[in-house]
C-alpha cells in the first residue's frame, strides 16, 4: 500500500478497501524501519497520527463530505507551527518549544482530514542547501546513504522519496523545496509567493518564503497544493485571488501548442553533464509531444545569487531576534547575576549553529548605516531587474525551464566548510523566489555517471501555477512510459524495508 | 558655581526645542493583531502569538489606525503621503518581544504640518507656530517591573517581570521641525502646544490622551545657543515626561541645566535624559557603549499604504472643529466670562453645554447646570459626568420647564435626582414623584395666613414697611408648600396681604 | 578584495546579540572577505533610475478591521517562558534603559 500514489490511496479510501488508520499505521511502521538510517524525522507524532486517522474515517463513515486527500498521512517540514507538537526550525534555540498555536497551513490540513504524522528535519531556520545544517543531524539521502537529500526540505524530501509519507510540505526560501525533490527523485512545487499562506511558518527571509508540496507524482503533489493553498487574513502579503484549478491542470497534462523558453543563462557551463543530458532529453520529449521550445534571455539572473545572498540575511536578521531567551526556547547563562543582555547574548551562541550565524552577521552588516545603499538597497534594485527579465521572457513563452540544480546529490561533508560552493548550488532555484513567481521540480531521469536523480525545473507566473502542473504531467507521462517505472522503482532498497 | 537663575540663563543663551509626542490610539484591537487594548488588564491576558513575537506569526495593520493617524496629520495641516511603508527598528529590549518596533522611517504616513499655539504673556497673547515634521504609526512596548533592589527601578533590581498586554498597542508619534525663537518663553510654548496637542486629540477622538496613564507621552529635545548665534548647541533629549506641568519643568530644567555647564566652558553630552517627578530634575540615562545602528528596512511583512485621495477629503470633511478656535467662537457666543470658560474646559464639560445648548436651553442656564449640581453629584458618586445617566436632552428640557414656572430651582435639583437615579426624563420624573409647583392662590394665601397668624409679631413689622423681615415668612410659607410653591408669587401675595 | 576585520565582526556580533569566540570572530572575519566579494556583484550594474522591490507582489492597503478576537489564555501564552512569575514572564536583570 505505501509504494502507491496519495491518488490512488485515496481511491482505496474512497472506496473502503482501506481505512486511514490502516493506512497510517503502515507508514508509521515503514517509519520505524528505515528511518533510523534516513532520519528524515525530528519528531513522529504517533498518538496525534492515528487520531487524525481515526476521526477522519469516523467522518468517512457518517457519510461527510471530505476533501480528496482526507486520510492520507503527510510529513510536515518542522518549520510549520503545529500546535501542541514539538516545534524546533531544525534549531537548537527552540529545543522542547510546544506553540500554543497552529500555523494556517496545518489549520487547513487538519481540516482537510489530512493525517500530520510527524515533523521533518531541516537545514537550521530553512538556512542551507543539503539539511546538514540542522541542529539535529544531517538527513541522508534514500538514493545513497552517504549523500545529502539537498535542503533546506531535506527532510520532507527524504521522508517521500523513501516511502514513509506519500505527501509531505516543505518551504522554500531560494529552492529549498525544489533542490530536495531534483536529488532525491520526487516532484516539488514552491507555489506563486502570496498563494500559501505564511501565518505559523517560522519566518527566514519573509519576502522569499514560501511553503509548498512534494508527492511523488505531479497529480499527488497537485492535490496537495489545492488542500494548503488559498488567501488567509492573517498574513497581509497573501494573493487574495481564488487558488489555480492545479488538480484539473495536472489530470490534463498537454503542452500541444504551449511556448516553453529556456533560460540560456541556467545551462551549460557549471552544470554537470549528465544533469545537462536528462535536461536536454526531457525538452525533445516535450517538443515531441507539440511543444514549441523556444530560447529567452535572462542577463540580470547572473546577479541572482549575491542579490539573494544579501536579501535573504538582511531579513532573517531581523526575523531571527525574536529568539532572544526571554518569552519561549533556549536559555542559557542565566547564572547568578547575569544580565538579561548577557544571557540573550550566550543563548544565542549557544542555540544558533555556523550557518544561521554567519548569515545573521552578514545581513546585520548588509542593512547597518553607511552599508545599506550599496548591498541591500542594490540587491533590491536587482531583484527588480530580474522580475524585468522574468516579463519578457513570460511575454515569449508560457513557461521557462532549466535544470533544478546543477548538480546531482553530493556527499555528506563534502561542502559544508565552503559556503559559497554550497550557495551555487542554488543559481537555478533563486531567480524564481526573488521574482514571487512558482516553480516545480519534476523528476527528469538519472544522470549517467552517478545514477542519481536529475531535477527538471518549470517556471510559470505569478497565479499561473496551473501551468506548471500542465506541463509538468505531460513531461512526467512521457518520460514514464520511456522509462517503464517510476523512477523511484530505480533506488535502491533501504535495510531494514520488508 | 551655582546654578544660574532663569533670568541669567535667558540673558545670554536662545533656547531651541524639539518635541516628540507618543500617543497610544484608542482602538478596540491592537495595531498589529486582534488583541484587545483595555488599561490594566490581568498580566499577560491581552497577548496572542503576534504580540508575543511567537515563531511564524505574522502582523496584519488595524485600519482604523490608519484612518486615525490620517485624522491626527489633516488636523496637525500635514500632507498625506500617497505612498507610505512600514519600517523596522532593529534593537535588542527585553520588552519588545520582535527585538524590532515596526514603526516607519523615511516614507511616514503624514509630513510638513504645523499648529498655532497662544500663550499669555505679560505683554498680552502671544502666538507661535510649531511645526510638524512628521506623524508616523508605530507600536508600543510591553511593560516591566523590576524586583530587588531598594527602589524598584531598574537599576539594582535582580530581576523582572514583564507583562506584554500593552505590547503592540497602537502609537502615533508626532515630531515637531526644531522650534526656535521662543526665548524665555520656551517652557510655556512646549506646555502650550502639547496642551493644544491634546485638546485636538480629544476632539478627533482617537485617543483617551490620558498622560497620567501614558497614552501621552512628551520627550522633549532642548538645545541653547548664544542670543543672536545661527549655530546650534548640542541637545539633550528628556524622556518619561508625563504631565502638562512637567513638560514645562523638564524644559526649563534642562535649560539652567545646560547653561550651567556652557557657563562653565563644558559640553553639553548629546544624551538620553530621564525626568524626575519628584525633583524636577533629569539624570543622565545609562549611556550606551556604542551608538545604535538601528538597521532600518521596509518591512517585508506588511505592504504598503497608499490611502486614495478621495479617502483623504473624506476624512478632512469629518474632522472637527479646531479646538482653540471653538473655544474662541462658544465664548463670543455664549458670552461667558474667562474664568467660567476655564472652568468648562476644565471640568471637560464644553462638549456637553454645547449640545445641550443646540437642543434649546439657554447657554449660561446650560452652564449652570452641567457647572454645578450635575457636576456636584458626578464628584459625589466618583463618576465622570458623561456616565452619569442624566443628558443634554435631559437638562436642556428641565432649563424648558423652569423658564415655563413648572419647576423651581429647588424642584429642578430634586428632578435632576431623579434622572440621575435612572427614574425616566424630567417629565417622567415629575409625574412619578408628584412634584409640581404649588401656583393655586387659594391653598397659597391659606398657607400665608397660616403663617401670618403663627409669627403674627414678624407680620406686623412687614406691615409697618419693614420689608426685609419678609424673607422669614415667605420661607415658612415655602416651607408649609413643602418647596412646591413659587417663591416669587408667594413673595407677592404676602406683600399683597400685608398692605403692600 | 573585500573584508571584514575580527573587530568589525565582533561590532556586528554584539548588535546581533550573540557572544562569540575569538576563534569564531577570527573564522568568520576570514570567510567574510570571499562572501562580500561575491554579494558585492550587485554592485557591478548600473543601477540608477531602477526602483527597488520590497515586496514581490504588489499589494497595498491590507489591512484588518479593528475587531478583537480572543487572546491566548495567560496559560498559553507563558507556556514556553523559560521562567514566570505572577502570570509574567521572568527575565534577569535588565541593564539598559528603554527605548
Amino acid at each position: 500500500m505505501i509504494n502507491k500514489t496519495a491518488a490512488q490511496m485515496a481511491e482505496a479510501l474512497a472506496k473502503g478497501e482501506t481505512t486511514s488508520v490502516e493506512l497510517t499505521q503502515a507508514h508509521l511502521d515503514r517509519i520505524a524501519a528505515v528511518d533510523g538510517q534516513v532520519k528524515a524525522f525530528l519528531h513522529v507524532d504517533t498518538e496525534g497520527a492515528l487520531a487524525q486517522a481515526k476521526d477522519v474515517d469516523a467522518r468517512r463513515a457518517k457519510g461527510e463530505n471530505l476533501s480528496p486527500i482526507a486520510g492520507i498521512p503527510l510529513a510536515l517540514k518542522d518549520v510549520l507551527v503545529q500546535k501542541g507538537v514539538p516545534t524546533t526550525a531544525g534549531s537548537k534555540i527552540l529545543q522542547g518549544w510546544h506553540p500554543p498555536y497552529d500555523s494556517t497551513v496545518v489549520s487547513k490540513l487538519k481540516s482537510a482530514g489530512v493525517v500530520i504524522m510527524g515533523k521533518t528535519n531541516m537545514d537550521e531556520f530553512a538556512m542551507g542547501s543539503s539539511t546538514e545544517n540542522s541542529g539535529y543531524g544531517p538527513t541522508f539521502n534514500p538514493w545513497d546513504l552517504t549523500r545529502t537529500p539537498g535542503g533546506s526540505s531535506g527532510g520532507s524530501a527524504a521522508a517521500v522519496s523513501s516511502f514513509q509519507a506519500p505527501l509531505a510540505i516543505g518551504s522554500d526560501t531560494g529552492g529549498s523545496i525544489r533542490q530536495p525533490a531534483a536529488l532525491t527523485g520526487i516532484v516539488g512545487v514552491r507555489p506563486t509567493y502570496g498563494a500559501v499562506s505564511r501565518f505559523g511558518l517560522i519566518a527566514y527571509s519573509s519576502s522569499l518564503d514560501q511553503a509548498g508540496p512534494f508527492g511523488r507524482t505531479v497529480l499527488d503533489t497537485a492535490l496537495l497544493h489545492e488542500v494548503m493553498a488559498g488567501h488567509d487574513p492573517k498574513d497581509a502579503t497573501s494573493i487574495n485571488a481564488p487558488v489555480p484549478a492545479v488538480v484539473a491542470a495536472a489530470k490534463s497534462g498537454d503542452v500541444k501548442g504551449m511556448k516553453i523558453g529556456v533560460i540560456k543563462q541556467l545551462q551549460g557551463e557549471g552544470y554537470q553533464k549528465g544533469v545537462q543530458t536528462r535536461f536536454d532529453e526531457s525538452l525533445q520529449v516535450l517538443a515531441s509531444l507539440g511543444a514549441e521550445i523556444v530560447e529567452v534571455d535572462c542577463p540580470s539572473f547572473e546577479y541572482a545569487l549575491a542579490a539573494y545572498y544579501l536579501i535573504a540575511p538582511s531579513e532573517c536578521s531581523s526575523n531571527l531576534a525574536r529568539f532572544d531567551a526571554m518569552r519561549y526556547g533556549l536559555r542559557t547563562g542565566d547564572v547568578d547575576g547575569a544580565s538579561a543582555e548577557a544571557v540573550m547574548s550566550a543563548t544565542r551562541d549557544a542555540g544558533f549553529g555556523r550557518e544561521v550565524k554567519r548569515r545573521i552577521i552578514l545581513g546585520t552588516y548588509a542593512l547597518s548605516s553607511g552599508y545599506y545603499d550599496a548591498y541591500y538597497g542594490s540587491a533590491q534594485k536587482i531583484r527588480t531587474l530580474i522580475i524585468q527579465d522574468y516579463a519578457k521572457a513570460f511575454a515569449q513563452a508560457d513557461v521557462l525551464v532549466s535544470p533544478t540544480a546543477p548538480t546531482t546529490a553530493y556527499k555528506i561533508g563534502e561542502k559544508v566548510d565552503d559556503p559559497m560552493a554550497m550557495y551555487l548550488g542554488d543559481v537555478a532555484t533563486i531567480p524564481v523566489n526573488l521574482a514571487g513567481i512558482c516553480g516545480m521540480s519534476l523528476p527528469a531521469g538519472l544522470a549517467d555517471e552517478d545514477n542519481l536523480p536529475v531535477g527538471f525545473q518549470i517556471m510559470a507566473p505569478a497565479m499561473q501555477d496551473q501551468r506548471l502542473y500542465q506541463a509538468g504531467a505531460a513531461l512526467e507521462a512521457a518520460l514514464l512510459s520511456k522509462w517503464g517505472a517510476p523512477i523511484l522503482s530505480k533506488a535502491p532498497e533501504l535495510k531494514g524495508a520488508k | 558655581m551655582a546654578l544660574p537663575t532663569y533670568e541669567e540663563v535667558i540673558a545670554k543663551w536662545d533656547p531651541v526645542l524639539g518635541l516628540e509626542v507618543h500617543v497610544e490610539l484608542n482602538t478596540q484591537s491592537k495595531m498589529f493583531c486582534s488583541c484587545a487594548t483595555e488599561f490594566g488588564a490581568a498580566p499577560n491576558t491581552q497577548t496572542c502569538p503576534v504580540c508575543l513575537a511567537l515563531p511564524g506569526a505574522l502582523p496584519v495593520v488595524n485600519e482604523k489606525a490608519i484612518e486615525s493617524t490620517i485624522l491626527i496629520g489633516l488636523a496637525l495641516n500635514c500632507k498625506i503621503a500617497p505612498y507610505s511603508r512600514f519600517a523596522r527598528k532593529n534593537y535588542f529590549y527585553p520588552d519588545m518581544p520582535k527585538n524590532f518596533q515596526i514603526s516607519q522611517y523615511d516614507e511616514p504616513i503624514c509630513f510638513d504640518g504645523y499648529v498655532d499655539v497662544e500663550i499669555e504673556t505679560e505683554e498680552g497673547a502671544k502666538q507661535f507656530r510649531i511645526e510638524i515634521e512628521r506623524v508616523h504609526m508605530e507600536e508600543d512596548t510591553g511593560k516591566s517591573l523590576h524586583v530587588g533592589g531598594a527602589t524598584g527601578r531598574i537599576h539594582g533590581a535582580d530581576y523582572s517581570l514583564l507583562d506584554y498586554n500593552r505590547a503592540g498597542i497602537p502609537l502615533v508619534e508626532i515630531v515637531t521641525k526644531i522650534v526656535p525663537g521662543t526665548g524665555k518663553y520656551a517652557p510655556e510654548v512646549a506646555k502650550a502646544y502639547v496642551a493644544e496637542l491634546r485638546d485636538i486629540l480629544r476632539g478627533l477622538k482617537v485617543s483617551d490622551v490620558k498622560m497620567e496613564q501614558g497614552s501621552l507621552r512628551c520627550d522633549a529635545n532642548v538645545s541653547l545657543k548664544p542670543i543672536g548665534s545661527d549655530v546650534l548647541g548640542t541637545r539633550s533629549e528628556t524622556k518619561n515626561v508625563n504631565s502638562l506641568r512637567s513638560v514645562e519643568r523638564a524644559i526649563r530644567g534642562e535649560m539652567i541645566r545646560h547653561a550651567e555647564l556652557l557657563n562653565d566652558g563644558k559640553k553639553v553630552k548629546q544624551e538620553t535624559r530621564h525626568f524626575q517627578e519628584d525633583t524636577g530634575l533629569t539624570r543622565s540615562g545609562r549611556s550606551k557603549e556604542q551608538a545604535e545602528d538601528y538597521r532600518y528596512f521596509p518591512d517585508p511583512d506588511l505592504v504598503p499604504v497608499t490611502p486614495a485621495a478621495s479617502w483623504i477629503e473624506e476624512l478632512r470633511a469629518s474632522l472637527p472643529e479646531r479646538p482653540s478656535l471653538r473655544r474662541k467662537r462658544l465664548k463670543e457666543e455664549w458670552n461667558v466670562p474667562d474664568k467660567e470658560m476655564a472652568a468648562m474646559i476644565n471640568a471637560d464639560v464644553l462638549d456637553i453645554v454645547e449640545a445641550t445648548v443646540l437642543m434649546g436651553a439657554d447657554p449660561t442656564k446650560a452652564r449652570t447646570w452641567w457647572l454645578g449640581e450635575i457636576s456636584r453629584i458626578a464628584n459625589e458618586k466618583e463618576l465622570p459626568i458623561a456616565e452619569l445617566a442624566i443628558t443634554p436632552a435631559h437638562v436642556a428640557e428641565l432649563v424648558e420647564l423652569v423658564a415655563k414656572g413648572e419647576l423651581t430651582d429647588k424642584l429642578a435639583r430634586q428632578v435632576v435626582e431623579g434622572v440621575v437615579a435612572g427614574e425616566g426624563t424630567p417629565s417622567e420624573v415629575v409625574a412619578k414623584r408628584g412634584i409640581k409647583v404649588v401656583n393655586d392662590d387659594g391653598a397659597l394665601m391659606a398657607a400665608i395666613e397660616k403663617v401670618c397668624a403663627e409669627q403674627a409679631e414678624t407680620a406686623e413689622k412687614v406691615r409697618g414697611g419693614h420689608l426685609p423681615a419678609a424673607g422669614a415668612l415667605i420661607g415658612a410659607v415655602m416651607k408649609e408648600t413643602k418647596g412646591q410653591a413659587d417663591a416669587a408669587r408667594v413673595r407677592e401675595l404676602l406683600l399683597g396681604h400685608l398692605g403692600h | 578584495m573585500s573584508s571584514l576585520s575580527r573587530d568589525d565582526v565582533a561590532k556586528l556580533a554584539g548588535l546581533a546579540r550573540i557572544e562569540m569566540t575569538e576563534a569564531e570572530l577570527v573564522e568568520l572575519s576570514s570567510q567574510f572577505g570571499l562572501i562580500l566579494d561575491a554579494v558585492a556583484r550587485v554592485q557591478e550594474m548600473d543601477l540608477s533610475g531602477v526602483k527597488a522591490t520590497s515586496h514581490p507582489q504588489p499589494l497595498e492597503n491590507v489591512a484588518r478591521p479593528d475587531v478583537v478576537h480572543p487572546s491566548l489564555s495567560p496559560e498559553d501564552a507563558l507556556s514556553g517562558a523559560p521562567a514566570q512569575e505572577d502570570s509574567r514572564f521572568r527575565v534577569p536583570q535588565i541593564l539598559g534603559e528603554a527605548e
